[in-house]
């Protein structure tokens, strides 16, 4: 076990995927955002220059370039960086990569690992802060992960860039870089599509994606202060979605409010709680509440921003709401 | 940049096989559209009018070597190698097609023959053969990437990024426009303007991202022959991405929203007498039909005699139906399969 940072912990899994397969490229190699963290990912330069293929600005030219090298024996890694950059490459993500395997009937794959930094980084205002997760969660074909530990992130860059044979999304936040936790260098690959308990509780189930996570164990803390036992669960992966883990978690308490930083309409906190309610209604103790930023696009100045972030203290009333208190 | 190429009677026999397999079996795609209720219910193109380019572009390749095509795929599998069987049943959606039925009109592909996404998206295809190409010079092999589009992708911003990489790069790719719409008396070369892109000509284009560009004669099945087989060694030989016009003069069946056999089934005396045609497509059979031409040119030289071409047309004619009765008589895939393959396992 070596503690590490979010930002140190997906460089360690992408340098260990390049040096397990030689078959990894990396198309770009901006980590880290803006962030001070994004010097962690000089290793990638410094070490394995040979590998990486620098792009002009063409995000549709250069995700297509690695769709058809993810469909003839390569297995690229794609740094978007900013996550809006991905609609410009759309048409080749959503309908190319997404619908290779489906529309070949299983014959033709493409291994490519799409990464980029969605969500509120700070002053990314209307045109940098885009979360598209749901967006993503919607191309049926696309596998779409998002963690929100340093294990995670190194663990499901690993099992996406090494064992798995489909085109998938890599959700990653700006503000997730500093985060610390432990990283088990010996654990064994994480599957796809299994969820974690990340704090066991009784009296509530917080689901919380990506950034969210942070947010809700912080928020599990407070909440314990004032004498309620909340639950985190992260599904780590969205597309496949482990119910499974949810459903039992909220059982367990009786009571859920599902996070995700991104647009509650139609959002991935939408389809969890219509997945609980579809599911789990006859174990439920109080309806649903989500915890997600409200339709609006993402302002500029700091007092707007913050006032439409989901913060730990957003998910802390929602708990408290749905238990009554 | 097209250097002289002479062809053995045998090959030229076997381009006119590949042109007329083709055109028969895009006859027999219209016919099950026209003859059959809701056997094609979509939209659906044909090749009829284009054999030359795909027939040239083809012979020009090796095995190993990736193409990637469009909503106008089914003459470009067929040059490739793929048996007509399979094609007729997956552009009929049945289970024993390529795509098991998957794919349809738009879709076709053949993975053996490197055929691996066939983008019914205009422009789709062209990055995705970039990426072939990109693969091909960091795995260090010697293949190319070939891809056929029409001139439509010239109006999508796919192509000009896909094209500055693969210029910018090197990547041995082959980027085959078929322009479609262009007047007989200019398929030669010049300018050719089009209601739809504001540039002299096509290689204007390509020229400009530094990209060597060929225009050549679509309808004069040696003349693409030669086009082809220089374009696709000159990217073999490492130099880099190679853009070639193919200009074709549109076959008058396409001019409606579905293709349409005017005056009926092709008949190779219209092609050595175009008089003798239906009015509506004898200029066309005289001065741009590329099966038309080359049956002339094959018997005026005595390359063919009236009666092999005719032997080898009634041969293909037989293949073709047995090939429709085969798709017609596959199943059609189980309801419950819509779930399947959403991921490789």
């Amino acid at each position: 076990m070596t503690e590490m940072t979010f930002a140190q912990a997906l460089a360690l899994g992408l340098t260990e995927c390049l040096d397990a397969d030689p078959r990894v490229t990396l198309i770009n190699s901006s980590y880290g955002g803006l962030t001070s963290y994004r010097t962690t990912f000089n290793v990638l330069r410094e070490k394995y220059a040979d590998r990486i293929t620098d792009t002009p600005i063409s995000e549709l030219g250069y995700c297509g370039i690695a769709v058809g090298a993810a469909m003839t024996g390569l297995r690229p890694i794609v740094a978007l960086s900013t996550a809006a950059f991905s609609f410009e490459a759309w048409p080749q993500i959503v309908n190319e990569a997404a619908v290779a395997c489906y529309g070949s009937a299983g014959q033709v794959t493409a291994p490519v690992v799409f990464h980029m930094l969605a969500g509120i980084r700070g002053a990314g205002a209307v045109q940098h802060s885009h979360a598209p997760q749901a967006m993503f969660c919607n191309a049926p074909g696309l596998q779409v992960v998002a963690p929100g530990s340093p294990a995670d992130a190194r663990g499901l860059m690993r099992t996406v860039a090494l064992r798995s044979n489909n085109p998938t999304i890599f959700i990653d936040h700006q503000r997730l870089q500093g985060i610390k936790g432990e990283v088990d260098e010996t654990a064994p690959p994480i599957p796809l599509g299994v969820a974690e308990v990340k704090r066991q509780g009784t009296d509530a189930t917080i689901v919380a994606v990506s950034i969210m996570v942070p947010r809700a164990l912080e928020a599990a803390q407070i909440l314990a202060q004032q004498g309620i036992s909340a639950e985190v669960v992260d599904p780590r992966t969205l597309v496949p979605l482990d119910k499974t883990t949810i459903l039992k978690s909220v059982a367990k308490t009786g009571r859920a409010v599902v996070c995700d930083e991104s647009q509650l309409t139609c959002g991935v906190a939408a389809e969890l709680a219509a997945i609980i309610a579809e599911e789990g209604f006859h174990t439920l103790k109080a309806p649903i509440r989500r915890v997600g930023i409200p339709n609006v696009p993402i302002p500029y100045h700091q007092a707007e921003e913050e006032f439409i972030t989901p913060t730990a203290d957003k998910i802390v009333a929602a708990v408290k709401a749905v238990c009554g208190r | 940049m097209t250097q002289p190429h002479s062809y053995s009677v045998e090959a030229k026999r076997k381009f006119l096989e590949q042109m007329l397999t083709i055109r028969r079996a895009e006859e027999q795609v219209i016919h099950f559209a026209t003859d059959h209720e809701d056997l094609i219910r979509g939209h659906f193109h044909v090749y009829i009018g284009q054999e030359a380019s795909g027939v040239g572009a083809c012979a020009a390749l090796g095995p190993d070597d990736y193409v990637f095509t469009t909503h106008r795929n089914h003459g470009h599998v067929i040059a490739r190698g793929g048996e007509l069987g399979p094609v007729l049943a997956e552009i009929i959606g049945r289970t024993t097609g390529y795509n098991k039925g998957r794919g349809g009109t738009f879709h076709v592909i053949a993975p053996h023959l490197g055929i691996l996404q066939t983008s019914g998206v205009v422009g789709g295809c062209v990055p995705l053969a970039a990426g072939a190409a990109f693969s091909i010079k960091k795995r260090g092999t010697r293949q190319v990437s070939l891809v056929f589009f029409g001139d439509g992708v010239l109006e999508e911003g796919a192509f000009y990024e896909a094209v500055n990489l693969a210029s910018l790069w090197k990547l041995p790719v082959v980027f085959v426009c078929e322009n479609n719409d262009v007047a007989r008396e200019r398929r030669k070369g010049g300018a050719s303007p089009s209601d739809s892109l504001a540039a002299r000509q096509l290689t204007d284009i390509s020229n400009a991202f530094s990209v060597p560009s060929v225009t050549a004669d679509g309808a004069d099945m040696l003349a693409m022959a030669a086009a082809m087989g220089d374009a696709v060694s000159k990217v073999r030989g490492g130099a880099g991405p190679v853009f070639v016009e193919s200009r074709i003069t549109r076959w008058p069946g396409n001019a409606g929203t579905f293709p349409a056999l005017l005056g009926g089934d092709y008949r190779l005396d219209w092609a050595l007498a175009p008089s003798s045609g239906p009015k509506e497509l004898q200029d066309w059979l005289q001065h741009s039909d590329p099966v038309a031409l080359f049956v002339r040119t094959l018997v005026a030289n005595g390359a063919m005699s009236k009666a092999d071409v005719e032997a080898m047309d009634a041969r293909i004619r037989k293949a073709v139906a047995e090939a429709a009765s085969f798709a017609l008589a596959s199943p059609a895939p189980k309801a419950e399969c819509a779930l399947e393959h959403i991921f490789a396992a």
